[in-house]
């Protein structure tokens, strides 16, 4: 154990940024996932070609010197439209997750916190919302409004923020009921204060470990839906775009799979270590003994 | 006789019990609180005993505003304060305080402890960072914590510690009235003369009323004054602490007094023991007449139709006993 400070305490906080640092698997998450979006945010400054130039006369070749990762049927150089397309699947993970992550903490304390009624009628809501079959959901969005990226996030979060809404519901349950919380309404304290103050950085815990666990899902979900065809449109492309595309021609064109595979799941393995760790970090009943 | 701070005039505190998934309907009540009355005068110390599930905690919760009473009044220097408003709630509240049981649970675990006792500090005056910082260490020197934690965590304290902070949050919101719910049932026996004998100390300090909370007879006997004996969401015997110790008049009382350890060896082999059958009734279907008689040794046939008032006795006015029998000889003998 880290040696404790003689002047500040160590708060819970520090105490699990430490346990974290020891997680082998989170740290290498973490800075993988840290190169991968720095590449993907500089991606018009370093790549080296396009993401549209096509070279029709060159069409797919395999990986070489002038093209690392090779090109595709159209000659357009797959190191560039992987990291552009890395933008777009972290833009998709991180909005989405935003979106749901808003959604899901205010519908979760509300309900949570006023109970009885209105607890009982917001989480038969969030049944209905369950039940209701998601591809087909989207599809019908997808109808009626045109394909639209924005659309796409708000897609992806109106489905993601039932499981959140879920999980802080259930801490603030567990929360409302500690003395503390009797302890601060005793003292006269208002509700927001006691909102802020208290039952939100208690939570927070669980919030930053479901959120972590949410952009792979969300990445994935939208991988899915370009695979469908229902997501991102060309020329643009995304991670779940350039799989599909190279799935189809994989029996010939075995780089165009491998490459946006490969940096998906890269990704999506460092956000879950990440994620995990998180959770064994923040967890408190694995906190100080 | 010292003046009255708090005065509960047959407070019932019943939780209604649902039944049925989507037809919700009410199936009996939880008699937690049935019927207490009490008063704390200025200065004094009341231990409210009782087995658990007696609705003792449920009394206290009731006293600071966390549940609310179903009947009866509450009443503080003479206001009716039962069900007060919105804004006087704040005045009432930051006047009655209550000392939670588990230290571990009462202290918001990601606040430091200067966090924690300035939050109730602020609450009543606002200060500036300077002044607030010299009354957070004023208040944690009160309870004997050295001023050099003051920006620890709660999880870096004991169990003992922990409650002299919590003891610190409550004298924070200078309160007239506190609720002590078992505040040493959850610490080491070593541990919880110290912090009783603090709590005993600040009271005279101050002038506080206190309404300690215990289940734990000794416990009581060394810090109260008078002694309130709850059976069943009812008071069975009240009066002076060295009457109840020395001659009780409700066969609980004599019974509960019995199970209580002697120090002395010789003594303890000696010692007679009242052994209750059975367990204490459900408080959903209390039994008729005196809640008691099921299980007392000395019931006669209309302790089962009547329930005994809580009444003076004759010889000790000080003295009350809800029991058709208190002046037997055979009970108190």
């Amino acid at each position: 154990m880290m040696k404790p400070d003689r002047k500040n305490g160590t708060s819970l906080y520090r105490d699990a940024v430490y346990r974290l640092t020891k997680n082998r698997a989170a740290v290498v998450g973490f800075f993988c996932l840290i190169v991968l979006l720095v590449l993907s945010a500089l991606a018009p400054l370093i790549a080296p070609y396009s993401f549209s130039a096509q070279d029709l006369a060159l069409g797919a070749s395999p990986p070489g010197p002038r093209h690392w990762l090779g090109t595709d049927i159209l000659g357009r150089d797959l190191l560039t439209r992987v990291l552009y397309g890395g933008q777009i699947s972290f833009l998709v993970g991180f909005s989405a997750t935003a979106v749901s992550l808003v959604i899901g903490v205010l519908y979760g304390t509300v309900s949570g916190y006023c109970g009885g009624k209105t607890d009982a009628a917001m989480m038969r809501f969030i049944d209905i919302m369950y039940a209701f079959p998601f591809t087909i959901f989207v599809i019908i969005l997808m109808v009626f409004f045109g394909r639209n990226i924005v659309l796409l996030f708000c897609a992806i979060g109106a489905v993601e923020w039932l499981t959140m809404a879920r999980i802080i519901r259930g801490q603030v349950l567990t929360l409302k009921k500690q003395e503390y919380i009797e302890a601060a309404v005793a003292m006269g304290l208002s509700l927001h204060k006691i909102v802020l103050r208290h039952l939100i950085p208690n939570v927070l815990g669980p919030i930053i470990v479901y959120t972590t666990l949410t952009i792979p899902q969300v990445m994935l979900l939208e991988a899915f839906l370009s695979f469908l065809g229902l997501g991102v449109q060309p020329p643009m492309s995304s991670w779940g775009l350039l799989v599909k595309e190279g799935a189809d021609s994989m029996e010939q064109y075995w780089w165009l799979l491998i490459f946006p595979g490969l940096a998906l799941s890269i990704t999506l393995f460092s956000l879950n270590f990440l994620g995990d760790g998180l959770r064994d970090a923040l967890d408190p009943r694995t906190a100080k003994d | 006789m010292q003046k009255i701070v708090l005065e509960m005039d047959g407070i019932r505190t019943h939780f209604p019990l649902y039944r049925g998934l989507i037809v919700r309907r009410q199936r009996g009540q939880v008699r937690a609180v049935d019927g207490v009355s009490l008063s704390l005068a200025k200065g004094e110390v009341l231990g409210l005993v009782g087995e658990s599930g007696c609705g003792k905690s449920t009394l206290a919760r009731t006293i600071i505003h966390l549940a609310p009473p179903t009947a009866g009044k509450l009443f503080l220097h003479g206001a009716d304060v039962t069900n007060p408003s919105p804004e006087n709630l704040a005045a009432v509240r930051s006047n009655v305080q209550m000392i939670f049981q588990d230290p571990y649970a009462s202290l918001d675990p990601r606040m430091t402890v200067f966090d924690i006792i300035a939050e109730a500090v602020l609450i009543k005056n606002r200060l500036s960072r300077k002044k607030l910082t010299g009354k957070v260490v004023a208040l944690m020197e009160q309870v004997g914590l050295a001023p050099e934690f003051i920006l620890k965590y709660p999880h870096e304290f004991s169990g003992g510690q922990r409650q002299r902070i919590a003891i610190a949050r409550t004298l924070a919101m200078n309160p007239e009235i506190i609720i002590a719910d078992e505040p040493v049932s959850a610490l080491d026996v070593s541990i919880q003369a110290q912090i009783i004998n603090l709590m005993a100390h600040l009271c005279r300090q101050r002038g506080l009323a206190m309404l300690f909370i215990s289940h734990d007879l000794s416990v009581v006997k060394h810090v109260s004054m008078r002694i309130a004996v709850m059976y069943l969401g009812k008071i069975m015997e009240t009066g002076p602490s060295e009457d109840i110790f020395a001659g009780p008049r409700h066969p609980y009382t004599k019974a509960l007094l019995s199970a209580m350890p002697v120090a002395d060896p010789e003594k303890e082999r000696s010692r007679k023991r009242i052994i209750l059958p059975g367990d204490p009734p459900s408080p959903i279907n209390p039994p008729p007449g005196c809640p008691f008689h099921p299980r007392c040794p000395f019931a006669q046939k209309k302790c089962a139709s009547t329930i005994p008032p809580l009444e003076p006795c004759a010889d000790k006015p000080e003295q009350s006993a809800a029991c058709v029998r208190k002046y037997d000889d055979e009970l108190t003998g």
